[in-house]
């Protein structure tokens, strides 16, 4: 288990601010802020490259605070793998049991089993430039692995690689770490990897740490706008609550009335995901409570989505529709839409 | 490899200048095989062997001492940016800049017989006015900036998130740097080392200062040329040539073998 009681760090121009966290054994925790929020710092800090200016780090009922990195056992990787150049891949990962006295024997055994759990056997003699990206991703995590950590540290292990191949990996990252249950702090800027990995995650923003929850709580109940925005409801709006009947909400954003299943009542911040709403061209018979008509006034085409604009009495709504639809209902800017979501869909804030 | 007509001008423009370097020692070396005879005798003479082993081991001496000095500080340079950086790096460079001449002589009023660093360590038996010593000092000065600035860059090309890892993994810091820094930076600490030779064979104005003897193959050169003349100055000048080149040509290619 890792404890972070009340870490402060400054680091040039940045600083993390009162980080607490507690992250529990075998756990899958992920870190979840967009650039510059502290993600890698705050890793950095908790391998012992840099020391906190105040604040503790205990590992398993240890307090490392002050452990140099090479006496923590944490296995670290970083977002460009950082692989050593002048060494193959068997080497790469040999190195870390050479560093801890290994005996050979013991060291070839290891290291097999490492190249055997991510796969790379076949290139065991491979210089590290020779490797694909993914290739790369897997050496530098056989080589985390190998020395047996006690907390494995992925630094946007994923984002340097195409989406096929991070889709891979990200099943790959969850076999492994399935397989050897080792507690593992991730940090990424990219929801999809939080949401798909995590146990729990948290998420931050400029130097702290905002919200910590399961994905389902953080994603559903964000609680803040910054997160709201962050985890992807598109549609934010400042709105006034004016009638609360029995947890059903009628909400006032600019004019337009949308019903939310809340308990609040006053001022408010109301959320609604893009992939939440259903768009059709006519009024039909549904249990949403919540219809509104509105213009397309702008559509992206993103492939298998669309994504529209739709303006509705000055407010403007963004949705996803597939794009089979789009082109079934012969939607076009200018075009008259219905918006449809149910009142657990919107998130009051 | 096709080369467009931009390029084709600077290419032309440039050539002038390998030219100047192809005429100036190839008429030197044509000359010379003109007088095989002569290059054969005067090679043979004790003091010129002599001189040739005092120029080939002091600088060897002096890069190994810029090396072992030289490193450390290249890496502390690289990896830390702090207040008085730039001060400290034009200082490391002043004795590129300055005359040698003046080098020399201000070498020699700190490591004379009576200097401030010579006459303590006169004590102990090192001297450095007029002995093997005081070649190898002012070799040192003269050449060390070529080690600390080629070093310097070459390590600031080996991302410090390699040592990083290399801790992560159980590495202490020193071993991360024998293990991974160092030979990543390696191949520019050799070509460092190597100017460091270079430049300090070739140095004579300091050397004549403080330390006029044993007597350098430059200083040997210089007084033959002054005494005897061209013919007699030119053979001893191809034999130096020809041994930098050869041990220039052979670490060229142990390197790149290695490599």
């Amino acid at each position: 288990m890792i404890k972070i009681k009340k870490l402060h760090k400054s680091w040039k121009d940045f600083s993390l601010k009162n980080i607490n966290l507690e992250v529990k054994n075998k756990e899958y925790f992920v870190i979840l802020g967009p650039t510059g929020a502290g993600k890698t710092l705050l890793l950095e800090t908790i391998v012992g490259f840099y020391s906190p200016d105040s604040g503790e780090i205990w590992i398993d009922g240890e307090n490392v605070t002050n452990f140099p990195p090479e006496k923590r056992k944490i296995g670290f990787v970083y977002q460009d793998y950082m692989l050593f150049p002048h060494m193959t891949v068997k080497e790469n990962v040999e190195f870390g049991l050479k560093m801890h006295g290994i005996p050979p024997v013991e060291r070839k055994k290891a290291v097999n089993e490492a190249l055997e759990l991510t796969g790379l056997m076949h290139l065991r003699d491979r210089f590290p430039n020779t490797l694909s990206g993914g290739e790369q991703q897997k050496t530098a995590l056989a080589r985390a692995l190998v020395i047996k950590p006690k907390i494995l540290l992925l630094d946007e292990p994923l984002s340097a690689l195409d989406i096929n191949t991070q889709k891979k990996m990200r099943k790959e990252l969850k076999r492994i770490h399935e397989e050897l249950k080792i507690t593992t702090i991730h940090v990424t800027h990219n929801q999809v990897e939080a949401f798909t990995l995590a146990d729990r995650l948290a998420v931050m923003k400029n130097g702290t740490i905002v919200q910590v929850g399961k994905p389902k709580e953080v994603f559903h109940k964000p609680k803040d706008d910054f997160i709201a925005r962050f985890v992807g409801f598109e549609n934010l709006f400042k709105g006034k609550i004016v009638e609360n009947r029995n947890g059903i909400a009628r909400i006032d954003i600019g004019g337009i009335i949308i019903e939310a299943v809340t308990e609040k009542t006053g001022e408010c911040t109301v959320g609604v995901r893009p992939d939440d709403i259903i768009i059709s061209k006519s009024l039909f018979k549904s249990s949403m409570r919540n219809m509104l008509k509105g213009k397309i006034t702008e559509f992206v085409d993103m492939g298998s989505l669309v994504s529209l604009t739709v303006n509705v009495d000055n407010t403007v709504f963004t949705a996803l529709i597939t794009r089979r639809s789009f082109l079934e209902m012969m939607l076009t800017k200018g075009s008259e839409v219905f918006l449809l979501f149910k009142a657990s869909a919107v998130h009051v804030i | 490899m096709k080369v467009d007509r931009f390029s084709l001008l600077f290419l032309f423009i440039g050539l002038f200048l390998v030219a100047f370097v192809c005429i100036t020692l190839g008429n030197m070396f044509y000359e010379q095989m003109m007088d095989i005879p002569t290059f054969i005798s005067v090679v043979k003479e004790p003091v010129v062997i002599n001189a040739i082993l005092v120029s080939v081991s002091a600088t060897t001496w002096s890069t190994l001492i810029a090396f072992f000095l030289g490193v450390p500080l290249a890496y502390f340079l690289a990896r830390n940016d702090f207040w008085g950086k730039n001060l400290i790096e034009g200082i490391l460079d002043i004795p590129m800049m300055i005359p040698h001449i003046i080098a020399g002589i201000a070498l020699f009023a700190v490591f004379n017989s009576s200097g401030v660093i010579g006459a303590p360590l006169k004590t102990l038996g090192i001297i450095f006015q007029d002995d093997f010593p005081g070649v190898v000092v002012a070799m040192l000065f003269m050449s060390f900036p070529y080690l600390v600035n080629t070093a310097r860059e070459g390590f600031k090309t080996v991302d410090p998130r390699l040592e990083n890892v290399a801790r992560s993994l159980g590495a202490s810091h020193w071993k991360a740097f024998l293990k991974i820094t160092f030979p990543l930076a390696f191949p520019s600490i050799f070509n460092g080392m190597l100017q460091c030779w270079a430049r300090g064979i070739s140095e004579f104005s300091a050397v004549l200062i403080l330390a006029y003897f044993p007597r350098s193959a430059p200083i040997l050169i210089y007084e033959w040329f002054t005494t005897f003349g061209l013919a007699v100055s030119r053979p001893i000048s191809v034999l130096l040539i020809l041994i930098c080149l050869s041990i220039f040509a052979l670490l060229r290619l142990l390197k790149w073998k290695r490599q």
